[in-house]
């Protein structure tokens, strides 16, 4: 009986990834270049937007990976606090800096995006400005993990900050939502849903997502291993310190 | 707990405590306001609320590092944690504590600080309102950044980077309610959200924030 | 090959390769901080048997 527990052993999830990684690494960066290929260079234009709609296939990936990104922490920070396995605490921070990465890519390419659609680079639109504060999010979760020492402390600590930030991020994007409709009332500037898109525009960008989500599994298993094994060689020096 | 609440006060009030040291920062901080967006006592008007909501937060965030700190350094923190008293209700006390020593004083000053910046008539109510219906969730999430930032050297910086995004919401409904009040609208809505996260964050806060001291602590 | 951008070529050309930049350094910092790690374990390890 094969238990998903069984992969928070760490010699075990790095042998098993070790195995997965080529593949799923491959699989990405074909994915990913063959939407992007298939999206910048095979679709048509937008008769609204020109050929600024391209740069849906980065911002809407990057943006819903922003946002799972965070979520995968957190199920990762629930999951060692409840049951304490290492693999997971430390998974949550190989994520972290991806989903910055990702928030960041959303908030440039939304920017330069904003600037020929909007005439302005940066609009206190809802939802901008819930990923900006996203971002900050992950900054203060990130210099959390780095200035720490203790290993199981600083776990302990950001799981915890990763449970308070997220009701408070959810309680932002609703209070950001409130603030602004309390600015200009009735002056919204939704960004086209999905479905509002044409299928031309749909198919590659469901395979950059899937590009993007392949990416991010990827470098997880590989910042996840360098942790444990940065762990695991600080635990063997603390050992020699003490033997000599 | 009542004598822990006194001991608190105390010590925050006796020299070199920091009592009034908030203060004289919101001050300051509404003072130089006019310095950088210049003299114009309408554009001033517009903005009074949001710079006094903004300033009082910045007050706040300037105090939280000493909630802790002393203790962990005598070691008193670590006698807390073996006394009787829950550490749920102590870290409770800690944070009323400074709310009492910092975000009451500031509440009392905005209205004469916003005869400074020129703030309408009819913001004075809803800006001392909203002030202290948002003023205890700010000490309440600031004690947990506190707890988590205990045992780091030099955490100052690092606090502010963890406790700013917390602040988000209430700096948002506080300020909303305080703009609509100077503004002379309906501001029932924003100021009912801000007591609900008011009360959210005192009843549920002091978990984590007693979590992480224990985790500090170890 | 290359396809007709119009007037916009600017922004989509930069936007793509801000986001790929990024991606790829990322990438790069990940795979360089993955190896360091690998190379020293391995010498740590490798120090521990002999000693014994």
């Amino acid at each position: 009986m094969a238990s998903i527990w069984e992969y928070a052993n760490p010699k075990k999830f790095i042998a098993t990834t070790d195995k997965l990684l080529p593949w799923v690494s491959a699989l990405a960066v074909a994915t990913l270049v063959s939407g992007l290929i298939w999206g910048f260079f095979f679709t048509p234009e937008d008769y609204k937007q020109g050929s600024t709609v391209k740069i849906i296939y980065l911002h809407v990936p990057a943006a819903l990976m922003a946002i799972n990104a965070w979520m995968m922490m957190l199920v990762a920070s629930l999951v060692w606090i409840v049951r304490r396995h290492h693999v997971s605490a430390l998974a949550a921070r190989a994520a972290a800096p991806i989903g910055a990465m990702m928030t960041m890519i959303a908030l440039i390419t939304g920017a330069i995006w904003g600037q020929p659609m909007w005439g302005t680079w940066w609009e206190w639109d809802p939802r901008l400005t819930s990923f900006l504060i996203l971002f900050l999010f992950y900054l203060g979760y990130m210099a959390l993990w780095s200035a720490i020492e203790n290993d199981d402390t600083a776990a302990d600590l950001t799981s915890i900050l990763c449970l308070v930030g997220s009701v408070f991020a959810l309680l932002s994007r609703y209070a950001v939502n409130f603030w602004n409709q309390g600015l200009h009332q009735g002056a919204s500037l939704s960004m086209d849903k999905e479905e509002h898109v044409a299928d031309v525009f749909y198919y590659p960008l469901l395979v950059c997502i899937a590009g993007f989500i392949l990416l991010f599994v990827a470098l997880v298993f590989l910042r996840t291993q360098t942790e444990i094994r940065a762990r695991r060689t600080r635990a063997l020096l603390a050992r020699e310190r003490l033997g000599q | 707990m009542i004598a822990l609440l006194i001991r608190d006060i105390r010590l925050a009030v006796r020299a070199g405590g920091g009592f009034g040291l908030g203060l004289a920062f919101f001050l300051i901080v509404v003072a130089l306001v006019p310095f950088g967006v210049g003299p114009q006592s309408a554009l001033l008007a517009k903005i009074a609320a949001g710079i006094l909501w903004l300033g009082a937060l910045l007050a706040c965030l300037l105090s939280l590092d000493r909630i802790f700190a002393l203790d962990w350094e005598d070691g008193s923190l670590d006698l807390l944690a073996t006394a009787p008293v829950p550490m749920e209700a102590a870290v409770s006390v800690k944070a009323f504590a400074h709310w009492l020593t910092t975000g009451l004083p500031l509440v009392l000053a905005a209205p004469v600080f916003g005869l400074l910046l020129n703030l309408p008539g009819p913001g004075y109510g809803p800006l001392v309102v909203s002030l202290l219906l948002g003023t205890p969730a700010l000490s309440v999430i600031g004690t947990f950044g506190a707890a988590l930032t205990v045992g780091i050297k030099r955490g100052g910086l690092l606090l502010s980077l963890l406790v700013l995004p917390l602040y988000v919401p209430t700096l948002i409904f506080g300020a909303e309610v305080a703009r609509r009040g100077a503004e002379e609208m309906a501001y029932h809505t924003p100021l009912l959200m801000l007591a609900g996260i008011t009360c959210g964050a005192i009843a549920l806060l002091p978990f984590a924030s007693a979590a992480v001291l224990r985790v500090n602590l170890r | 090959m290359m396809p007709e951008l119009g007037k916009y070529e600017v922004e989509v050309l930069s936007s793509y390769a801000v986001s790929i930049l990024l991606i790829v350094a990322l990438v790069v910092v990940s795979i360089l901080r993955s190896r360091k790690a690998r190379a020293a374990l391995d010498e740590v390890e490798k120090r521990g048997r002999k000693h014994g």
